[in-house]
Order: structure tokens, then C-alpha cells, then sequence
């Protein structure tokens, strides 16, 4: 069983749901990076998802765009992504880790490579974001055979059939992508998301998480209600913009103990 | 070449373009390649497109023997195919008519678009406002300051210009920028793509609606000279004038296909814009897979040109494969040598160029040499210079 997976059924016996918090690996710098993934744990994050900082991040929204921006002057790639991951993981063994990004940075170091990388550090699900079904048949049966998580989104446009299509290939958990936008928008509508939510739910068997919108831990507290996790990215981000080095980390906790809360 | 029959269903030239995009444009992409599917073959629909290049856009455009400039080199035989006539001054309009057309039959009231030298912006904004449809550009921020004569052009034809700040402000953002509009307001939206690169459909999409140009010259060189050209040339950023040229003239195999792309400063300083030409890696973006210029990790990098429509780190997917199946040869020319003949041609055929399109004429001018004068050569003179003069004059210090 998937460390992904284990995590879900531990927090179902305990009627509890899943909080994955977002960050881009290295924004503001690799040092704070380290910092910030075990503080997140710390504040009562279940899993993590990792940014790897592309230059050309089309599904994201402004805030998520510039924390990219910011890694990538700081020399944060691909593969820097990945020893932060790996350290995070020698000091933590039982927090899921995510990858999520482009499918770009995978292909120019090469699949092969990418996964001896992610067995290296131990990663236990990728999110692509431009890596629909149907151009990634080679992608998904590597990552099975390595036994790592192959996390793809669902959106308010997927239809039915379609959502059937992805769930034979998805393994871990689902992201459903709560709005018609990018990451960090504003208007969800939550009776549609219950409503989509339940729909994906009647199709599949895996856990189903929720992202792009969440904001505030009254939204957070409604989409948890009928779903199995919620992602926050952009609203972390952004107390990451707002803060200095020496208040960040705990700027950030108070965000992730609200969420946390209220879920 | 036989029977060349590109794309596949999917989207495929052989293992290049394709559709990467993010689960929440895939609705919208079926959505269209159903409905173009639906109007391509449509009588009706393609007699209104037909019409429109005709009496809006002034088609077909001529085929023009430059005379003084083929004496003055003292070789082959250089003709061009002027579709620096047509309304708006470049080929660009002929597939905006086209997308523009599919926009109001598929009930949408909204169209965006990408715009790097702001000729596809003002070939979207003219339609848009003979077609009553609202509409909004995306262009780089260094792109509205190189080219801010197209921008006014915009806004008086009543679209809305967004400058984008992030990146490397140029074409690629944009078109970034126009796809998250497209995600976040995908049920009154129609993405209007200037060149034949992103998600399929839009690289065989803007292709068929761009090949009424090598249709055309086919008919035209055949009234001229009884034969075909020796070669045909075209400049190639995402490839959209190049791709409507050369795509009607794939299986006439004894005419050469010659792209020219961007070298800006040369090759071997890695600031330009000539992803083909260098041998630049594959990669995934904006839809597609194609040559794509980027770094070791896979981080696009900043490309340079001195011609605003070719500053693109990557190219459509079709001309990837033609690359690779050896049908069409590329090669670049710098900044200096598109400058020398934009300055040529202004003075010996009383033609002002686009820099783009400069890009091909100074190939041109280089292979007419080598022939003999009893071949010929077809360039797509894809675009009017206009916009670029402030450009021309700034780098010879000249203040207008």
C-alpha cells in the first residue's frame, strides 16, 4: 500500500480528512524551503505537494507564477527539487510527498532519470499538470511499476466518460479542480463542487481531493465536508510574499493550524 | 511524401504536437476540433470564408516578379507572393476570417488572442469588430513598447490590450496569458491562435485556414512561369505564414521548402530565435510537442530577435516533422542580414517589408546568387513594414 494511500485510510478511521498544503521548492530559497516543509507537517499538514518551478506555468494563476519565478532565480530546477525532497524525506518518513508540475522539466532530464530520481528521494505521487490521459500511457505505466502515485486533475468540464478514462489511470487520490480558472481564484461555487464531488465519488474508488479556490478555513471547512482532502497553495504563497525570514514560518503555521481546524 | 496525411486523429506530426494541455482546456478542445471538424468540409461556411478573403480581405493577392532586385543579384528568378496587400497588411488576417468565422458559429460572443509583433492582435481586433464580437489581446509588455503603433491600431479597432508582465514579456507569455483567460472563461470564449502551434486542433487548423496562400501561388506561378518554383521561402517564428505556403506544395517534390528562422545575433551566441536551425532538444509546451529551445532542466529560455513575430522559443509542431522527414530545410539569418535586406528591398522594389518577412527575402537574396538565372524562387512576402519602422529607425539612431 502507498504511503498516499495509507495516509487516506488512517485519517478515514479516524474520521478525519486529508490537508495537503502546496509550495514551489526554493521559493523564497532552498534554506526556507527545507524549513517550511516540516513546519507545514508540524502545523498539522497530512501530505505535501512540491512545486517544481517551471518558467511557463500556464494552469497557474498570478501568485503561483511568481513564486516559480522567484525559485528559478534562486537556480531551483528539477533537480534541486529533488534534494530538497530527498532531505525533507531523511528527516521525515511518514509524510506523503507530491511532486507536481510540468511536463516539460520531466521530459528534458528524461522519464527514466526523472524516476530514479523520485525512487531516490522516496516520492510518492506526481501531479503533471499537462500530462493529460491520453499522451501519457508510457508515463503511468512507469510510474506504476515503481510504485508511485499517478495523481491526475478533473475539472468542472470533464465529462463522465472522460472521468472514467482517468480514473483506470489514476492511482493515490483525485484532484478534482474546483473552478473554471487557474490556481488562486476566487469564486467557487460550493454547491457545484458538492455536487461534482459526489458525482467523481459514485465512479471511483479513490479519495477525492479538492483544490484551486481554497482560501479561508470557512471554504476549507464546507468542501471538507464532502470531500477527502483539501490542497491549499496560493494562499500560503502569497503569507510567503507578505512575510519577512523571521516571522514566515510562523505566519504560515497560523494559516495551516486554521485550515486545520476547521477541517 | 506520398499522400502526406498529417495530422493524425490525435493531433500527431509523427511524434510531435499533440495535446498538453491542463484537464480543464480539454473540454473546450473537443468542443472545437468538433466543430471545425464539422465546418471544414462545409459548403456554406467555406463559401462565407471564401467570400470574406475576397471582398474583406482583398484576396487573392498577387504574385509579383521583383524584377530590379533578381537583376541586381544576378541569379534565380525571385518572385513573391504579396501578402503584404491584404487588409491589415499580413498573411495573419486569413486565418483570423477563418477562426473568427467558427467563433460566431459556435455562439461565441468573446474572442482573445496572443500577439507577439501585434499583426495577429490587429488582424483579431479587425474581424472581431466587423463580426460585432468583443474582444481582448495579450501582449507582452517589451512587445507593446517595440510595437506600439500596432497597439493604438488595437484600441482603435475597439479591442481591449493586455499587456503581460510576466516572463520574459514577449509572445510566449501572452500566449500563456490568453490560455488562462480561455480556462477561467471557456463557455463564452473563443481562443483565436495566430500561429499553427499549440493544442490540436490548432496547428492544422491555422495551416488549412492559411493555405489558401499556397493555393493560390500554385494557380498563379503555373499563369507566370508554366512551372512551379525551384523554391519556395518563408520566415519561421511559430510558422503560420510558412505552414500556408508550404502546405499545398508538400507533394510537388521537385520544389525545395525553405524556412527561414531567427538567428538574431547568430547562432552561436544563443541569442536568437532558431529552435530548428540550432537543433534545439524536444519539449512540451503550449500544447504541443515540438523543437523548443530551453535549458538542461527544461526551463524555456529567452530568445532574441530583432523582428518581434519571430521571438519564439519554439515552432509548430508540423514543421518539427517536415524538419525531420527532410521535406523542408530550415536554416536562419541574423538581425545585421534581415536589416540589410528590409533596407534593400525598401530601396530597390519600393517594398517596405515586415522584419519578419525581411528574414526571408535576405535567404533569398543569398540563394538567388547560387542559382542559375533560369530558376526560380517564391517567397511568401508574408507582411508590410510599417509597424516596424519606428524599430529600423531606432538602430540607426534616428528619431521619428
Amino acid at each position: 500500500m502507498s504511503r498516499i494511500t495509507k495516509t487516506f485510510s488512517l485519517l478515514k478511521s479516524n474520521n478525519k480528512k486529508a490537508l495537503i498544503p502546496f509550495i514551489t521548492a526554493g521559493d523564497p530559497s532552498v534554506e526556507m524551503t527545507k524549513k517550511i516543509l516540516h513546519q507545514l507537517v508540524d502545523s498539522g499538514a497530512d501530505m505535501i505537494e512540491l512545486g517544481i518551478p517551471f518558467s511557463d506555468p500556464m494552469a497557474d494563476g498570478p501568485v503561483i507564477q511568481r513564486a516559480s519565478e522567484r525559485a528559478l532565480a534562486n537556480n531551483v530546477g528539477i533537480r534541486k527539487t529533488f534534494e530538497i525532497a530527498k532531505e525533507f524525506r531523511s528527516s521525515d518518513q511518514d509524510t506523503p510527498l507530491i511532486l507536481m508540475g510540468y511536463a516539460n522539466p520531466i521530459e528534458a532530464i528524461g522519464l527514466d532519470e526523472f524516476l530514479r530520481l523520485c525512487k531516490e528521494a522516496d516520492i510518492d505521487g506526481i501531479i503533471t499538470v499537462d500530462y493529460p490521459h491520453e499522451e501519457s500511457k508510457e508515463y503511468v505505466t512507469k510510474l506504476r511499476e515503481n510504485d508511485i502515485d499517478a495523481i491526475f486533475l478533473l475539472a468542472p468540464t470533464t465529462e463522465k466518460e472522460r472521468i472514467k478514462q482517468i480514473i483506470k489511470q489514476a492511482t493515490g487520490f483525485l484532484y478534482y479542480v474546483s473552478l473554471k480558472g487557474v490556481t488562486g481564484a476566487q469564486n467557487i461555487d460550493i454547491d457545484q463542487v458538492k455536487h461534482r464531488v459526489a458525482e467523481i465519488k459514485s465512479l471511483a474508488d479513490l479519495p477525492v481531493g479538492v483544490g484551486f479556490g481554497v482560501r479561508d478555513p470557512e471554504t476549507a471547512k464546507a468542501v471538507a465536508s464532502f470531500s477527502d482532502a483539501i490542497v491549499i497553495g496560493s494562499r500560503i504563497i502569497q503569507e510567503i510574499e507578505k512575510s519577512n525570514l523571521d516571522n514566515m514560518l510562523e505566519n504560515i503555521s497560523k494559516i495551516i493550524k486554521s485550515i486545520r481546524e476547521a477541517i | 511524401m506520398d499522400n502526406y496525411n498529417f495530422p493524425d486523429q490525435n493531433g500527431h506530426f509523427g511524434p510531435y504536437g499533440g495535446t498538453f494541455v491542463a484537464e480543464t482546456l480539454i473540454e473546450a478542445l473537443d468542443e472545437l476540433k468538433e466543430m471545425y471538424n464539422q465546418f471544414k468540409d462545409d459548403k456554406e461556411f467555406l463559401n462565407e470564408f471564401h467570400h470574406d478573403l475576397k471582398h474583406f480581405v482583398g484576396r487573392p493577392s498577387p504574385i509579383y516578379f521583383a524584377e530590379r532586385l533578381t537583376y541586381k543579384i544576378g541569379g534565380a528568378k525571385i518572385y513573391f507572393k504579396r501578402e503584404d496587400l491584404n487588409h491589415t497588411g499580413a498573411h495573419k488576417v486569413n486565418n483570423t476570417v477563418g477562426q473568427a468565422l467558427l467563433a460566431k458559429k459556435m455562439g461565441k460572443p468573446r474572442v482573445i488572442a496572443e500577439t507577439g509583433a501585434g499583426q495577429h492582435g490587429v488582424a483579431t481586433a479587425t474581424i472581431a469588430a466587423r463580426l460585432g464580437l468583443e474582444c481582448v489581446v495579450y501582449m507582452g509588455a517589451e512587445d507593446v513598447k517595440r510595437q506600439s503603433p500596432n497597439v493604438y491600431r488595437m484600441k482603435l479597432l475597439g479591442a481591449k490590450v493586455v499587456p503581460v508582465e510576466s516572463g520574459s514579456k514577449t509572445l510566449k507569455d501572452a500566449l500563456n496569458e490568453a490560455l488562462r483567460d480561455w480556462v477561467t472563461n471557456v463557455s463564452n470564449t473563443f481562443y483565436i491562435i495566430g500561429t499553427v502551434a499549440g493544442p490540436h486542433p490548432y496547428p492544422m487548423m491555422v495551416r488549412d485556414f492559411n493555405s489558401v496562400v499556397g493555393k493560390e501561388a500554385i494557380g498563379q506561378m503555373d499563369d507566370l512561369e508554366g512551372k512551379q518554383p525551384d523554391a519556395v521561402i518563408a520566415c519561421v517564428g511559430g510558422g503560420s505564414n510558412a505552414m500556408g505556403i508550404f502546405y499545398p506544395y508538400i507533394p510537388y517534390k521537385e520544389t525545395r521548402l525553405i524556412g527561414v528562422e531567427a538567428a538574431g545575433h547568430g547562432i552561436d551566441t544563443g541569442k536568437h530565435a532558431a529552435p530548428l536551425t540550432a537543433n534545439s532538444p524536444v519539449g512540451v509546451l503550449h500544447g504541443n510537442r515540438t523543437y523548443m529551445m530551453q535549458n538542461e532542466e527544461g526551463q524555456i529560455i529567452e530568445t532574441h530577435s530583432v523582428s518581434a513575430g519571430l521571438d519564439y522559443p519554439g515552432v509548430g509542431p508540423e514543421h518539427s516533422w517536415l524538419k525531420d522527414t527532410g521535406r523542408a530545410e530550415y536554416v536562419a539569418v541574423n538581425d545585421d542580414e534581415a536589416l540589410a535586406a528590409f533596407h534593400n528591398l525598401c530601396k530597390t522594389e519600393g517594398i517596405i517589408p515586415a522584419l519578419e518577412t525581411s528574414h526571408a527575402i535576405a535567404y533569398a537574396e543569398k540563394l538567388a546568387k547560387e542559382l542559375p538565372k533560369d530558376k526560380t524562387i517564391l517567397v511568401n512576402l508574408s507582411g508590410r513594414g510599417d509597424k516596424d519602422i519606428n524599430t529600423v529607425a531606432n538602430i540607426a539612431g534616428i528619431k521619428i
